[in-house]
C-alpha cells in the first residue's frame, strides 16, 4: 500500500489534498483500496451468478451427455478459439492501459483504450457471426423454436437444452462484453479530458477488474460449450 | 496502490494465455476419453489464476481485497460441491434402493 504518491497524500491530507479525494477517506491510497474492495465485491456477486448457470449446465450435461456431445458438430471451436484469443490481447491492453495510467502517460492511456475496446468489438462480431450460423442451421430452440436436429433426432429434446444454455451464457456473457464496451468509451471520454493522472485513476482499474473478470468467464466457456464433442463420456 | 508491473510482464503473460489457448485446443482435437474434460479445466484454471493475479494485480493488492476475491472462490465452490454432491452422485445407488 505505500507507494510514492500515497505519501505526498497523507502529509497534506487536510490542508491541500487531491480533489478527487472523498472527505470520508483518509487518503488516495485508502480510497483506492476501498473502490477496488467495493468492485471486488461485486464482482463476487457476478461470479455467483455465472456460478450458477455453470452448475446448471453441468448438471444437465452429467444427464445427457450423448445429446450434449451431439450438439459439439454444431459448434466451430475455431471460432471459440480465435474469440479467446481476441479477448486475452484485449486483457493485455486493458492491463496496459491501467499501467499508462498510472504513470500518467495520457496518449498511450487513450490509444490502448481504443485497442481494448477495438478487440471487444471484433469478439462481439464473431458471436454475431456465430449466431448466425446457429440461426441458418436451425439450432435455436428460444423465441418461437427456430429448430431442426433431424440428424439425430433421438437427440432433439434434450439438444434443446444444451442450446438454451450456450445461448443463455453466451448470451449474458456477450451482454457484459457490450456493457464493457461502453464502459471503456465512457473512461475513453474521461481520459481525453483529462480526468487521469498518476494521483487518480481509480476509474480505469476499477473497470479493468470487470473487463478481465468477463475475459475469465469466457475463458471457462470455451472449453465447456466448444471442446466437448470429442469424448462420448462427459464426467 | 503498490509497486507498477512492466510491459515486459505483461506480454510474458500474455503469451502464455495464448500459448495455452492453443494447447487447449489442439488437446481437444485427441481423444482423451474423460480425461479430456479434466485437462480442458485445468488449463482454463490455470489461465484464470493469471489473469488474476496478474492482469489484475491481486498479487499485489491489500490483503483484504485477496480475503474478498478468495471469499468469492469458496462460496463458488461450495455453491458448485452442494450441486455436484447431489446430481452427480444420484447415479451411484441402484435404482429403488435410495436411502
Amino acid at each position: 500500500m505505500a507507494d510514492t504518491h500515497s505519501t505526498v497524500e497523507e502529509h497534506s491530507a487536510h490542508s491541500e489534498h487531491s480533489p478527487y479525494l472523498r472527505h470520508h477517506f483518509d487518503d488516495m491510497a485508502q480510497q483506492f483500496d476501498s473502490a477496488t474492495l467495493g468492485m471486488w465485491v461485486f464482482l463476487l456477486t457476478e461470479i455467483m451468478f455465472f456460478g450458477g448457470m455453470f452448475g446448471a449446465y453441468t448438471v444437465y450435461r452429467s444427464m445427457y451427455p450423448e445429446a450434449f456431445a451431439s450438439t459439439s458438430a454444431h459448434m466451430n471451436p475455431l471460432w471459440g478459439a480465435v474469440n479467446t484469443a481476441v479477448l486475452i490481447v484485449s486483457s493485455l491492453s486493458m492491463a496496459l492501459a491501467v499501467r499508462a495510467a498510472r504513470i500518467g502517460e495520457q496518449k498511450a492511456l487513450q490509444i490502448l483504450l481504443l485497442v481494448t475496446i477495438f478487440f471487444g468489438l471484433c469478439f462481439l462480431g464473431v458471436k454475431a457471426i456465430e449466431y448466425h450460423e446457429h440461426w441458418v442451421d436451425m439450432k435455436v430452440p428460444l423465441i418461437g423454436g427456430h429448430w431442426d436436429y433431424s440428424e439425430a433426432p433421438q437427440f432433439a429434446r434434450q439438444a434443446q437444452i444444451m442450446f438454451c444454455f450456450y445461448f443463455f451464457m453466451t448470451g449474458f456473457h456477450a451482454l457484459h462484453m457490450v456493457v464493457g464496451v461502453a464502459l471503456m468509451l465512457t473512461i475513453f471520454v474521461m481520459a481525453r479530458r483529462g480526468t487521469f493522472s498518476p494521483a487518480y485513476f481509480t476509474p480505469v482499474e476499477v473497470s479493468g477488474l470487470y473487463w478481465h473478470f468477463v475475459d475469465i468467464v469466457w475463458i471457462f466457456l470455451f472449453p465447456l460449450l466448444y471442446l466437448i464433442g470429442h469424448t462420448k463420456k462427459i464426467i | 496502490m503498490h509497486s507498477i508491473p512492466s510491459v515486459r510482464t505483461y506480454v510474458i503473460i500474455w503469451a502464455i494465455l495464448t500459448f495455452m489457448t492453443f494447447t487447449t485446443y489442439a488437446v481437444a482435437q485427441i481423444d482423451l476419453g474423460p480425461w479430456n474434460i479434466v485437462v480442458a479445466l485445468l488449463i482454463a484454471f490455470f489461465k484464470m489464476m493469471l489473469v488474476i493475479l496478474f492482469f489484475m494485480n491481486v498479487k499485489a493488492d491489500s490483503p483484504l481485497t485477496k480475503l474478498f476475491a478468495g471469499a468469492g472462490f469458496f462460496w463458488l465452490i461450495l455453491l458448485l460441491g452442494q450441486f455436484f454432491v447431489d446430481y452427480l452422485t444420484r447415479s451411484w445407488m441402484p435404482e429403488g434402493q435410495m436411502w
